[in-house]
């Protein structure tokens, strides 16, 4: 299926719901991996926007990106709660054995306050990392 | 069989429960996955007749069923953690399966809605009034009054929209009540519906809580039937701090970016769809449901302390010892809030601050841990209590790098919409990273034309830099539209004025 006819799929799934530009946007953004400028035009083209209204609302948000990255995530949370548990301290360890192959995202805070620092791979939260059980994490991505 | 109970919350899961539950489940036990009792530090916790066993790894489980192990805690509804708590909002925590409608009507459950749909809209609207409850999610504005606004707006649509964004670090009491409790949020959101004529209702929640989503689902599938014609929807946002506040919510629903409305109109009045809208934290509709129910309101207006009534489902979170939920009437001093319950910090060094109210609340001296868990005691210390969430630092931390880290949030997630918070955030952060360094920056060509008459034409010293940043402050703090600017100079300030040596 070209990313076309998946972008028109999405969009009819939505149909009739109110206010459907965020979850469409969500599944585009789950299903192809961006939200490129391409799909942004369908999209406006489907709902009757303009290109900017949906620009200004894709390039708003911080989960949708303009172009895809198909390396693995880890989000990591560099908020207070987890700076007070000494997430910055293994920062430089997850850079280096994150390297160019996995991308490394901050999140601000997983709601895993009491137990940090915590991180993200996937759909699993991984909660009391230290330097070593980040960097296996990492490596594990 | 033996029956062990282990919390399928997320934060015991990404402690290791799920492991730990098939250990159990391959030893021979039957295992029943519930609530957390919002002990963290005990997490992953096994529960066998009433007696707790924790933090457990899978390798523990041979010792625990033989009764060697010395990981246990004896019996939990004893622990001072639990017995020092009065819970009303959490009161199943831990103790039914979050799924289970069986486990829900046996506690009570849907007794405030059939009550409330007993008696007239007017009578319920004036019990939620009665019982005093407060906007749990930081403003602490009325519930009741809120909710008569929007039962006497004239509209053929009304929405009641809950805020479950909880974008605020160091809080996670609307993800617990969310997973561990999704029938009360709901039933809660249908009172509501019922005390307003509303008809529809949004939960928005933040895209970082998978499980907390993926139960709401589950929760809306087995129950939808039940608060008809009332119909609820589950939102996932898109990764947005700014999406918590109010207004900035209800455009990002309607499909909008997640700008700030300038009030009024009130979103009671033109809220979702230009339609009269209540907008309630999680942990306010869901204290609704026990206030409905015989007597309710009066005993929750009972407990508290000034004008904060009912019980706050406290989070201590942080460098503490004994991290998790702790619901009590309003009141308690921070003193017993950090160092008798949470057991001071868990590095074991002495507390130097403690930030009440996540990324907008100011840092607390350890001096000032007098302070009386209050909406006003707070306010009246240029201080907030936000979301009730408490995050303790030990000695180790940089009040200055926590100063430079608000203003960088406050630029990272501005919505943009008035200058004193988009260009002011930026500013500030470039100020604090210049006082810090000590240094001070070249005069600019700019500076130096004629007609620049305020400009200074030497370098500004680091009193002149200090100036600048109290001057900032003052004008995000008043110039604003939203907390979001509004507030950040409180953690800014706070931290300024009791550390000053950390900006050096
Ligand atoms: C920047 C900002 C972020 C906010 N984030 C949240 C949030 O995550 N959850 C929440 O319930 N309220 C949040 N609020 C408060 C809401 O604007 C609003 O006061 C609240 O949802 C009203 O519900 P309540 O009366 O039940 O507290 C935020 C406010 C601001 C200014
Ligand atoms: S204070 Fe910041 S977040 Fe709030 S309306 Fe202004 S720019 Fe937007
Ligand atoms: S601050 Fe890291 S999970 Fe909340």
């Amino acid at each position: 299926m070209s990313d076309q006819e998946r972008i028109a799929g999405i969009v009819a799934e939505h149909e009739g719901r109110e206010g459907p530009l965020l979850p469409l946007l969500r599944d585009i953004q789950a299903e192809l991996g961006c939200v490129s400028a391409e799909a942004e035009a369908q999209v406006a083209q489907a709902l009757n926007l303009s290109r900017a209204e949906v620009h200004g609302v894709a390039s708003f948000y911080h989960d949708f990106t303009e172009r895809p990255d198909p390396r693995p995530c880890v989000e990591i949370c560099r908020a207070e709660a987890c700076q007070a548990r000494g997430v910055e301290a293994l920062m430089q360890a997850a850079r280096d054995a994150a390297g160019d192959r996995v991308r490394l995202a901050d999140v601000y805070c997983l709601g895993l306050c009491s137990v940090g620092p915590n991180a993200k791979l996937d759909d699993a939260v991984h909660a009391r990392l230290d330097a070593a059980g980040l960097v296996s994490l990492i490596e594990s991505a | 069989m033996t029956v062990v109970r282990i919390s399928d919350d997320a934060l015991a899961i990404a402690c290791g429960a799920d492991n730990l539950a098939c250990a159990f489940a391959e030893a021979g036990c039957e295992v029943e996955r519930v609530s957390s009792w919002g002990m963290h530090w005990l997490e992953p916790l096994a529960e066998i007749d009433g007696q707790g066993w924790g933090p457990l790894v899978p390798g523990d489980v041979a010792s625990v069923l033989d009764g060697s192990s010395d990981k246990g805690v004896g019996t939990i509804a004893d622990h001072p953690f639990i017995a020092g708590q009065q819970r009303l909002t959490f009161s199943r925590a831990g103790k039914t399966r979050p799924l289970s409608l069986e486990d829900y009507a046996a506690t009570g459950g849907w007794a405030g809605l059939n009550r409330a749909r007993s008696m007239a809209p007017e009578a319920v609207v004036e019990e939620v009034i009665t019982s005093g409850l407060r906007g749990r999610g930081g403003a602490g504005f009325p519930a009741g009054i809120k909710w008569r606004t929007v039962l006497e707006a004239a509209g053929e649509c009304k929405y009641i929209v809950c805020n479950a964004d909880e974008g605020d670090s160091g809080t996670f009491a609307d993800r617990m009540l969310m997973e561990g409790d999704p029938f009360a949020l709901i039933e809660g959101m249908a009172i509501a519906a019922y005390a307003t004529g509303a008809s529809k209702g949004f939960i928005y929640v933040r895209s970082e809580y998978l499980h907390a989503i993926a139960k709401l689902e589950s929760a809306l599938a087995l129950v939808q039937a039940l608060v008809l014609p009332f119909e609820i929807e589950v939102r996932v946002g898109a990764g947005a701090y700014v999406c918590g506040e109010e207004t900035s919510l209800l455009n990002s629903l309607e499909g909008r970016r997640g700008e700030v409305r300038a009030k009024p109109p009130l979103p009671a009045l033109e809220g979702l769809f230009g339609c009269p809208t209540v907008v309630n934290n999680v942990l306010t509709l869901a204290a609704v449901p026990h206030i409905l129910t015989e007597g309710g309101a009066a005993a929750y207006a009972a407990v508290g302390h000034g004008r904060s009534k009912g019980t706050m489902p406290i989070q201590l979170a942080g460098n503490v010892k004994h991290g998790g939920l702790f619901e009590v009437p309003f009141g308690m001093s921070l003193r017993e809030l950090v160092e008798q319950v949470g057991g001071g910090t868990a590095s074991g060094r002495p507390v130097k601050a403690v930030q009440v109210g996540g990324p907008l609340g100011a840092y607390i001296h350890p001096r000032d841990f007098d302070l009386p868990f209050d909406y006003e005691a707070y306010a009246e210390r240029g201080a907030l209590i936000g979301h009730g969430g408490i995050t303790v630092f030990d000695d180790s931390a940089d009040m200055g790098r926590q100063a430079q880290f608000a203003m960088e949030f406050c630029a990272a997630e501005s919505c943009g919409k008035c200058t004193p918070c988009r260009i002011g955030a930026v500013r500030g952060a470039e100020l604090i990273e210049r006082i810090r360094r000590g240094g001070s920056r070249a005069v600019d060509a700019v500076e130096t034309l004629p007609q620049m008459h305020n400009a200074p034409k030497q370098q500004r010293s680091r009193e002149d830099n200090v100036a600048l940043l109290e001057d900032l402050c003052e004008t995000m703090r008043d110039a604003s539209l939203c907390a979001l600017g509004g507030f950040t100079p409180f953690p800014v300030l706070s931290a300024l004025r009791q550390w000053p040596e950390d900006f050096e």
